[in-house]
């Protein structure tokens, strides 16, 4: 009996420019040592930045790998052959530690994700147990720093635009009702979330499976403020109540996300990896620009549509004062409701947009929403240019970070700390109005 | 299905540790939320900074217990200043914003490959709990029937709940002291405290800071009594679980914070034992398709969220709280 245990490894190419293809470990083209009898750790090493003859990366033989117990007992140890696999036996069932030996790595050739060289193992059946450990996403040596630079700023841009989506959501819902939404994310993880279930359990096309989301999203945004928060507006609840409303309601949806669609990350069905194109100075893959295309032009579409039409008017000036727009004859609440189905609708898609660019999870939408708001705070509370701006700024410096210094880890933290220098010398935000807060 | 083993898993959580981490946290947004009006959403940051103030200082760098929880509690007061400072002159929902995401800082930052040396990464650290474990005196464990303790969490407990009433003690004489009356004004109308001269900004801070001692404090024993630091156990939802306890109980009460958290640890671990019952073999059963064992677990967290929404909405001021006395109107 077989059992592949898929570490985290598989999946630290997450956030990554260009995610790789996760290759199966059992596959293999060329003969090689039959596995021996009775329990052992199967460890493949295959670098996915290169690409073989069979399509899946290229395998890495002659590195040394080490099993020890979880009493730091040395069980055994071997070097990997042609295939990049190695077996090492063990005696029974319990935990181990496989370690890489970076020295013996071939020149040239990284670990990627975190890079770390252990990955434990829990072997609870006989037989044999997969490790994998994951190499090189991008060569490291020989990128010079300009050519660093421009993709960075080309995957900030990307991230910026999936951001600014989202926080065009939020600020056009803040902007008219005040409320500081805790649960947009879960809006977000919505869209991912029926993306996922369009493209990969109903099959349907990548386009078509957005467009879905766009309107579940949609319809998402109106019945949330038709249940919820209008009934709120209407008791006079006041806006402190609102917001932990908010955060029970998020907590309450993640809750059932996470219940049906399990804690698991998982990736659509189309478009999972794309090899990367050249384009002059800039190499990227094509979904990365179908997702930049998608969300300028959706967002140039919005802003027109805010600035020109009667309803975005409307927005406009009951965000400006409900009241004053409330006696001038407006319905205030149908003007509210187009928002929310307008500014869910947003959000959904940049969830999708999400999904297509990495992996789909319950906390997906949650993970984004402080860099929504860091985004929405630096451009200004309630302003549509402010959260545009503010969106670009935040992904393109999260991205370029790592370049100056910043942990690849914790890339995100960045944009946290310029949310508080933001509020520290300039609380209104970028492009927000100066006004007596407090 | 058996009901004792059901209130056993209730009563056990009410009355232990886990309760203890969740009263004394929930005593500390009551100082910042309930009395003061401040919309805390990074507990968990004060916390964090307590367990690892105590780990990193006396794990990493070898200094003696005592001195590794002062030094949580200098870190903690540090927090509360760099926090409260661009924001307690903004509207509410800035501090909001800027509490969660410096919870979820601290929280990255600490659980971060590139800290391991210091912090002990993802698995964090441990073996700072020595001092504490050595001064118990019980020789056994507790089994009263309706609830079992081991002779480690009986020393815990009994430590914690010494605690919890120590702290409430604090709060009830602070805020019947004029300084305390000051803070309900703030909650009440900020403009008309400062039309009277008053610093209200300087006032705020204290109760941010004061606020995020209890929190830390809730740190230093939810580490110290688990005997292990881990980031991931810091994350946003323990903020919003401690809410959660404080309205149930009722904000701006001296014992809400603590009935709270005793009420909500009764109801996560009953609805758990019972869902786990419902789920496994015995007896009557949910249908595999709608309930699975992993997901029992997860199903008192749509429940808590749930109660969280329509607890604000309908009865925001808990079981014991006033109506009149919850600043909710505040902009």
């Amino acid at each position: 009996m077989f059992f592949f245990l898929l570490l985290p490894g598989a999946a630290q190419a997450d956030e990554t420019p260009s995610p790789t293809p996760t290759p199966s470990p059992g596959v293999t083209t060329t003969e090689s040592e039959p596995p021996p009898s009775g329990s052992y750790i199967a460890v493949t090493l295959i670098d996915s930045s290169k690409k073989g003859p069979d399509g899946n990366g290229v395998p890495v033989p002659g590195v040394l790998l080490t099993v020890t117990d979880d009493s730091d007992t040395e069980t055994g140890s071997a070097t990997t052959d042609v295939n990049g696999r190695v077996f090492i036996p063990i005696p029974g069932n319990g935990t181990y530690k496989v370690t890489l030996d970076k020295s013996t790595l071939p020149e040239g050739v990284n670990l990627s994700g975190s890079g770390s060289t252990t990955k434990t193992v829990v072997v609870k059946i006989q037989g044999a147990s997969f490790v994998q450990f994951q190499i090189g996403v991008k060569e490291v040596k020989g990128v010079a720093f300009g050519q660093k630079l421009i993709d960075a700023v080309v995957s900030g841009i990307k991230y910026g635009v999936i951001v600014a989506l989202a926080a065009l959501g939020l600020s056009l819902i803040f902007g008219t009702t005040g409320l500081t939404n805790f649960s947009h994310g879960e809006i977000m993880t919505f869209g991912g979330l029926v993306t996922y279930f369009a493209n990969v359990t109903l099959g349907v096309p990548m386009w078509l499976a957005g467009v879905i989301a766009l309107v579940a999203g949609g319809l998402f945004g109106y019945f949330q403020d038709r249940i919820l928060w209008r009934p709120l507006r209407h008791r006079g609840t006041g806006l402190i109540a609102m917001m932990i409303v908010s955060i029970g309601l998020g907590l309450f949806l993640r809750s059932i996300y996470q219940y049906w669609f399990g804690g698991s990350t998982r990736t659509l069905r189309e478009y999972v990896a794309q090899s990367e194109r050249d384009f002059g100075p800039v190499s990227i893959a094509p979904k990365e620009i179908a997702i930049i295309v998608v969300a300028t032009v959706v967002i140039a579409i919005v802003c027109i549509a805010i600035m020109r039409t009667r309803v975005g008017k409307a927005m406009r000036a009951v965000s400006d004062n409900p009241a004053l727009a409330a006696s001038s004859g407006m319905r205030v609440d149908g003007v509210i409701s187009v928002v929310w189905v307008l500014g869910a609708a947003l959000t959904a898609l940049s969830g999708t947009l999400l999904a297509i660019n990495s992996q789909v999870s319950f906390l997906m939408g949650f993970k984004l929403l402080l860099l929504v708001f860091a985004a929405v705070t630096l451009g200004g509370l309630g302003t549509v240019w402010g959260a545009l701006l503010g969106s670009m700024i935040i992904g393109i410096m999260v991205e370029i970070g790592p370049l100056f210094g910043v942990p690849q880890s914790i890339k995100d933290v960045g944009a946290l700390f310029v949310l508080i220098i933001v509020l520290l010398v300039r609380p209104q935000g970028i492009l927000g109005r100066p006004e007596r807060i407090g | 299905m058996d009901i004792g083993t059901i209130l056993d898993a209730g009563v056990s959580s009410a009355l232990g540790t886990t309760a203890i981490v969740y009263a004394l946290a929930a005593i500390g947004l009551n100082v910042h939320f309930g009395y003061t009006g401040l919309l805390n959403f990074g507990q968990a940051g004060f916390m964090i900074v307590g367990a690892f103030g105590l780990a990193t200082s006396v794990t990493t760098y070898g200094l003696p217990f005592w001195v590794g929880i002062a030094i949580a509690f200098g870190a903690s007061v540090v927090l509360a200043l760099i926090l409260g400072f661009p924001t307690l002159r903004l509207r509410a929902d800035y501090l909001a914003i800027v509490t969660i995401a410096a919870a979820e800082i601290l929280r990255l930052v600490i659980g971060s490959v590139e800290a391991k040396d210091t912090f002990g990464g993802s698995n964090g650290l441990n073996g700072y709990a020595g001092t504490f474990k050595d001064l118990n005196p019980y020789d056994k464990g507790l089994d009263i029937g309706i609830a079992s303790f081991s002779r480690d969490d009986l020393w815990s407990i009994t430590v914690g709940w010494t605690l919890v009433a120590l702290c409430c003690l604090l709060v009830w004489l602070l805020m019947r002291s004029p300084w305390g009356r000051l803070l309900r004004s703030i909650r009440e109308d900020e403009d008309a405290v400062r039309s009277l001269g008053k610093n209200v900004f300087a006032y705020k801070m204290q109760a941010l800071v004061l606020g995020g001692l209890f929190g830390t404090l809730a740190g230093i024993f939810f580490a110290v009594k688990q005997s292990s630091a881990v980031p991931s156990d810091y994350g946003t939802n323990v903020t919003f679980f401690a809410y959660t306890a404080l309205l149930i109980g009722g904000a701006a009460r001296v014992l809400g914070p603590v009935v709270g958290a005793m009420i909500f640890w009764f109801l996560m671990s009953a609805t758990r034992s019972l869902f786990t019952q419902l789920t496994d073999d015995n007896g009557w059963k949910i249908p595999e398709q709608l309930m699975d064992a992993t997901q029992a677990s997860l199903f008192r967290f749509i429940l808590v969220g749930l109660g969280l929404m329509l607890l604000m909405i309908f009865r925001p001021q808990g079981i014991f709280g006033d109506r009149k006395e919850i600043a909710l109107d505040a902009r």
